[in-house]
């Protein structure tokens, strides 16, 4: 491989983490809380609010049924709006945020569900208020499927932010489909699937690893 | 302390389902300091009535008052800080699995916004109370059942509360940790004064630590008073049912077949003789032979202890007339002991 492909495979790599580190975290910023107040006001639960839960689960489906590069497209004059540009890695960064939060919105909302109800019942009969439960009781409880939830979401993040490449959003999927596909370079295409699985392994090894930290259920007795 | 008046509680219809009464009449008033137990078998509705008492559960109708106050009318803020003095303890004692032994106790005072030094030194004498100093720094899944329960209680403790509400906290144990746990709930009592309510379908805890007794079916409690009383006298079937495997008070089948409810000719009265407190102890059947003359077969006798005091019945066969066995039976009552007739039988069988 000539220098100037690595050239572009480092670049293309430092893309992708941009992409996916950015949006991931505004996603887990706009998720995480949406996932809370998904899982407190369902029926039943803390501050049930049946019409609010209604409309953000709605809100949250509808992003989640769109395919993702269909969503990439049809939110161009949003990501215009915000980016500036509706091309390059900053402007990729608005569809896969878009696609991201709720994701992450449904994993909390999962984790947070999984938490054993005595534990609830136990903080409401010390008087903690809703806000307490949430924060000394839900959220830590919820923490080690919520570590494994929220690797989910970057692996996702990292597979998505391929399809990007085809609004010229940059990253080691556009590298892939330009060079390796439109220009006939098998050596890039093999190259950019095997950062692409490596980087994949690194994610979800750290991920496993910080959910098992977090994780005090199993410890042996 | 606690006084339950006229409280209803009704689920309504899910789906198509018909509303469900969960509990109805209910009124109880239980004493400062007192351990209070509420018995029934699933479904008697004693959790929620349990519930009731820091209003995890909502009454229909009717009003609860802890210490002078009447929760049913608090705001959701004053019902918190009326929450801070009472504690409860569950089952599954429901302890934060992130949370060390430490933190779980010091979980309460968080919520109350105790001070960090403050919380240190409340929670370590807690620990020590109950036995789980070298814990500290454990997670609830390093423990056993019985500590676990053990850091429960000290989380209940934590906030100092005047009343201690116990959801079944010995019924997920083996009879030894729940011995363990009742004593433990005892000493806390004595020692703090703490009034506990605690719920329970093993007549064992009731008999094992509780002052008073109410025993619930249907939503409803259709017997109560002091256990000694509910041991020695149940009333209704449901309360015999709980109380007779403990406390034999029955009689071996092949006598009961052959009682006759009246008195014929030839026939001899059999007697049952209960013995409470510091009665049961006297000799009073070596005094009815020798004073009275009348001889008493033995066909069965237990005795037992409830709230460390004896507990004894005695069926016997009076051999004699009428006169002699009258006379016995005032004697008996004039000792304050419990004589019933409950048949005849044909004299020497």
């Amino acid at each position: 491989m000539s220098p100037q492909i690595i050239d572009l495979l480092i670049k293309g790599l430092i893309d992708t983490l941009h992409m996916v580190a950015v949006s991931g975290a505004i996603g887990t910023l706009i998720g995480l809380p949406l996932g809370v107040l998904l899982a407190v006001t369902g029926r039943g639960e803390l501050l049930q609010n049946l019409t609010f839960n209604r409309i953000i689960g709605a809100v949250v489906n509808m992003t989640r049924s769109t395919p993702f590069i269909i969503l990439v497209v049809a939110i161009i004059p949003f990501t215009r709006l915000v980016a500036g540009t509706s091309i390059g890695t900053s402007a990729a960064i608005v569809p896969l945020t878009v696609a991201a939060a709720p994701f992450i919105a449904r994993v909390v909302e999962n984790a947070i569900r999984e938490v054993d109800r005595g534990l609830i019942e136990a903080a409401q009969a010390m008087g903690a208020t809703p806000f307490q439960i949430v924060r000394k009781v839900l959220l830590p409880e919820a923490m080690p499927a919520i570590a494994m939830g929220l690797t989910l979401s970057a692996v996702s993040l990292i597979g998505y932010s391929a399809m990007v490449g085809a609004v010229g959003g940059g990253g080691l999927g556009d590298l892939g489909i330009r060079y390796g596909y439109q220009r006939f370079l098998p050596e890039v295409m093999l190259a950019v699937v095997v950062v692409l699985i490596v980087l994949v392994q690194l994610v979800q090894s750290t991920g496993d690893w910080i959910a098992r930290r977090v994780n005090k259920r199993n410890l042996k007795v | 302390m606690i006084t339950l008046t006229n409280l209803q509680k009704t689920f309504p219809a899910r789906g198509s389902g018909v509303p469900v009464q969960a509990l109805a009449d209910i009124d109880l008033t239980i004493g400062r300091g007192e351990i209070f137990g509420i018995i029934g078998r699933s479904g008697a509705g004693k959790s929620t009535l349990l519930r009731t008492i820091n209003l995890l559960e909502k009454p229909t109708t009717g009003s609860v008052t802890v210490d002078g106050v009447e929760m049913t009318g608090l705001s959701a803020a004053e019902l918190r800080q009326a929450r801070h003095s009472i504690g409860m303890i569950f089952q599954h004692f429901n302890l934060l699995s992130s949370r060390t032994v430490f933190d779980n106790v010091a979980l309460p005072l968080e919520l109350a916004g105790v001070p960090k030094a403050e919380i240190r030194t409340a929670v370590e004498p807690l620990l020590d109370l109950v036995g789980l100093s070298d814990k500290r720094d454990r997670y609830p899944a390093e423990l056993s059942g019985g500590q676990k329960q053990r850091v429960g209680i000290a989380r209940a403790l934590a906030s100092k509360p005047k009343v201690l509400l116990s959801d079944e906290a010995t019924s997920a144990l083996d009879p030894e940790t729940t011995t363990q746990i009742l004593h433990l709930l005892a000493d806390i009592n004595r020692r703090l004064g703490l009034t506990i309510v605690l719920i329970t379908h093993e007549i064992g805890v009731i008999k094992e630590i509780c002052h008073k007794v109410a025993v619930m079916e249907g939503g409803r409690v259709i017997e109560q008073g002091p256990v000694f009383g509910i041991f020695a006298h149940p009333a209704h079937p449901t309360t015999r049912s709980f109380v007779d495997p403990v406390i034999n008070r029955g009689m071996p089948d092949s006598l009961k077949e052959r009682l006759s409810p009246a008195p014929q000719p030839g026939t001899n009265p059999v007697l049952r003789i209960t013995f409470t407190g510091e009665k049961a102890t006297s000799p009073v059947i070596s005094a009815i032979s020798r004073d009275l003359g009348l001889d008493l077969n033995i066909w069965h006798g237990q005795v037992d202890e409830i709230q460390g005091a004896p507990f004894g019945t005695l069926v016997v066969e009076a051999l004699g007339d009428e006169a002699k066995v009258a006379s016995a039976v005032e004697f008996l009552k004039s000792n304050h002991l419990g004589v019933e007739v409950l048949g005849h039988v044909p004299a020497n069988h």
